[in-house]
């Protein structure tokens, strides 16, 4: 299938715009809400909370007996919250370290959940199917009114990072500064905490609760490869994120045996892998040229420093010096003397090389930090 | 009780204590996260493995799924080299990579193998008895069993062999590095047996109750004691505990073993979590109250010794100069009274020597700035605490 086929298929195909749209607008969601995962350094917060979901959705089954996904959603988001509060009563209040206390609660809220899983299964009355989709996920049930809902989550969640910017803002980088401007800091966190949750249950159906803590972090970590401002990494997540939704959705779709989630799992790591390597100020290939060209600038430096020594002991500065006595010094390189010449710090006449004035200005110059380096 | 019960019941013992002694060194060297990670990332190795021997039952499955929980780890420590982003990012990135190549590898090439997600990711200990092995004919027990007992004896091994170096490496690294222990070997040995842990529990118990019967039961025993030995023999303890009580919880509901030995852990550590002496939530908020009372009694100590004005020491007046409620300075002011740190003539409240001489003593390690002096003060003075 050509793409512009396969675009054509996206406009006038109820089920794959409705599963496009709403793998967009989750990702979008989880992208921005995971920025700030990502910053508090409770990147794997989301991990725990999605597996801490399930005994939640189990719950709001056997008690209402509903498959309405808003309902389960709501039992989801409970018992998310009380698995995210519960691991911040294990850090604060005893000595157990944050990873203790997540895997703590990731494994048993799990094991409670599956035990509930298997309990309602084993029931002759209960019409269960369709629970397990939570576990790996199911693009495919998405529906409308589900895209709606995760829209509506999307806007409420702008609105209340535009309304709540500056405290979010602060609460992230300084706490205490926060504490000691009057904010009530509890608040705020558990708002955005609360919010974090929302995401992760909203995308429950559609990656399923493994795979969620991905959706979470890699647009967030990617996006953060790219920019020092907040503002700027938050709206690229969101943006990483609906893209990874949105071809993730398009290749599983057009795949024979793809489910959605893993895929758009990996896209969104292809994103990050990207960023690791080709972000400018931050990443892996420009770190590495950086460091090269630096390496160069300082054996230009030191054979300009040894030539001066030499010159230092003649009256004229520009008695010329046979390039032979270069080749023992360990800086000389033939490109880097074509590079000093180039910037008329030295003349080469033959196999005779002189400094000329300004070379010799800028080498007796070379460690003072007040001279702009060029 | 049927042999098959009681074959389920050992394996679930033997992979709780398989489980609880690397699981108490990660909980103690915060890398509680590694095995959860772990536990996911072996989904592709499995499946790599199964392409290479085509045979389920090949001990190369194990060692390949066991490679890749190493590999997790390396990438993990690669990734958080390049100081992009801190270690937790980078084993949230990691894991979930794995785990969807791993489940996009089984959908598009192993769709007609029985190597099903699900099983690897719950397990069903209920089958476990199923699956035996047989020299010649002679029924020599479950293979799940085998394997599992063959990891506890190795961990066992390890553990007695190298248990002076592991609790250095642990608890003070620089120290180990300078007495010549390679803490890189160290952790990597770790690390390698918690994998092979990983993989030899999963098809038992499944990959997530490995993770619960890993952290949980090193978590409640860190809560009940801080010396390494007793630690690692009181998690063996509630892993075996939960075990045996979840196989029957889960017999009684007829529901997943897996789940119900989870939820008895879940329960084994709310209860410690509660209630642990010393370190536990009420014991720590009993504290902190305890604490705020002394701290106050020491403050309308200091402010009875600063002034020496009747009206400043009326009690009416105490209530609205401290600033404190009333049923609170009340508390207070009985405290003293109690220790006879004060007593009250004509509403006025006045130090005793006894109170004096504490308070004298307070504020001098105030000035020398050595707070922590005053706790034991307390001892010496107290009778009765907030």
């Amino acid at each position: 299938m050509g793409i512009i086929e396969y675009i054509e298929l996206v406009f006038s195909d109820y089920t794959l715009r409705t599963i496009t749209l709403g793998t967009a607008v989750l990702g979008a969601v989880t992208g921005m809400l995971g920025s700030f995962a990502v910053l508090r350094k409770q990147s794997l917060l989301g991990d725990a909370i999605s597996h801490a979901a399930l005994p939640g959705i189990a719950l709001a089954f056997l008690f209402t007996g509903a498959k309405d996904s808003n309902v389960l959603l709501i039992g989801a988001l409970i018992s998310g919250l009380i698995g995210a509060f519960w691991i911040r009563g294990i850090t604060t209040k005893t000595h157990l370290k944050a990873d203790t206390a997540l895997g703590l609660i990731l494994s048993l809220f799990f094991g409670f959940g599956i035990l509930l899983l298997t309990f309602i299964q084993k029931r002759p009355d209960a019409n269960q199917a369709g629970l397990d989709k939570y576990l790996f996920g199911q693009a495919a049930t998405l529906v409308e009114s589900d895209v709606w809902l995760m829209a509506f989550v999307a806007g409420l969640c702008v609105l209340v990072l535009l309304f709540f910017w500056k405290e979010f803002k602060i609460l992230l980088f300084d706490k205490d500064y926060a504490q000691t401007l009057g904010f009530n800091t509890k608040f705020i966190d558990a708002l955005i905490t609360s919010f974090i949750v929302l995401a992760i249950v909203l995308g429950l159906q559609t990656v399923g609760v493994i795979l969620m803590s991905a959706m979470l972090l890699a647009p967030a970590a990617a996006a953060r490869q790219w920019t020092n401002s907040l503002g700027v990494m938050v709206f690229l997540a969101a943006v990483f994120g609906a893209s990874a939704g949105v071809f993730g959705t398009a290749i599983s779709a057009t795949q024979n045996n793809l489910s959605t989630g893993p895929v758009i799992v990996l896209v969104a790591s292809v994103f990050v892998l990207f960023s690791f390597v080709f972000s400018p100020s931050r990443g892996l290939l420009f770190k590495r040229i950086r460091l090269i060209r630096n390496r160069n600038d300082l054996e230009l430096q030191k054979t300009l420093t040894f030539m001066y020594h030499i010159v230092q002991d003649h009256e004229d500065i520009s008695h010329p010096h046979a390039i032979k006595i270069l080749n023992n010094f360990r800086g000389y390189s033939r490109k880097g003397l074509k590079k000093l010449i180039d910037k008329n710090y030295v003349k080469v006449e033959g196999e005779m090389w002189s400094l000329t004035e300004e070379g010799f200005l800028r080498a007796s110059n070379l460690y003072n930090q007040n001279e702009k380096d060029d | 009780m049927t042999s098959a019960q009681f074959e389920i019941q050992m394996i679930a013992c033997l992979v709780a204590v398989a489980c609880a002694i690397p699981g108490t060194f990660l909980v103690l060297r915060k890398m509680a996260m590694i095995s959860d990670a772990i536990s996911h990332s072996i989904l592709p190795g499995l499946v790599v493995g199964f392409f290479i021997t085509q045979d389920l039952n090949s001990p190369l499955l194990i060692l390949f799924a066991a490679l890749t929980g190493v590999l997790t780890v390396v990438l993990v420590e690669k990734i958080q080299q390049t100081k992009l982003v801190k270690e937790d990012t980078a084993i949230g990135l990691v894991f979930p990579v794995l785990f969807s190549i791993g489940v996009i590898m089984i959908a598009k090439y192993a769709n007609d193998v029985h190597l099903d997600v699900d099983a690897v990711l719950l397990g069903e200990l209920a089958f476990a008895p199923f699956d035996r092995i047989y020299y010649g004919t002679v029924d020599l027990g479950p293979k799940s069993l085998w394997v599992i007992g063959t990891i506890l004896l190795v961990t066992l091994i390890l553990l007695f062999a190298f248990f002076k170096e592991l609790k250095m490496s642990t608890f003070d690294a620089g120290l180990a590095t300078s007495l010549g222990f390679s803490p890189v070997i160290i952790h990597y040995g770790l690390m390698s047996v918690a994998s092979i842990t990983t993989v030899g529990a999963f098809d038992a118990v499944g990959a997530i109750l490995v993770v619960a019967m890993m952290i949980a039961p090193a978590a409640s025993a860190y809560l009940l004691t801080t010396n390494l030995k007793k630690m690692i023999g009181l998690a063996c303890f509630f892993g075996v505990f939960s075990a045996i009580s979840g196989y029957w919880l889960a017999s009684s509901l007829d529901a997943s073993i897996a789940g119900s030995i989870a939820t008895m852990l879940g329960l084994v550590f709310l209860t410690i979590y509660l209630f642990a002496p010393d370190k536990g939530f009420i014991a720590v908020i009993y504290r902190e109250k305890q604490q705020r009372r002394e701290v106050m009694l020491i403050t309308f100590l200091l402010h009875l010794k600063n002034h020496n004005e009747i009206e400043e020491r009326h009690v009416n007046h105490l209530n609205e100069h401290i600033n404190w409620q009333k049923v609170r300075s009340k508390t207070i002011l009985n405290l003293a009274l109690k220790n006879n740190m004060v007593r009250i003539s004509d509403d006025v409240v006045t130090l005793t020597d006894k109170g004096d001489e504490f308070t004298s003593k307070a504020i001098d390690y105030i000035l020398t700035n050595e707070h922590g002096l005053i706790e034991d003060m307390k001892k010496d003075f107290f009778l009765f605490r907030g």
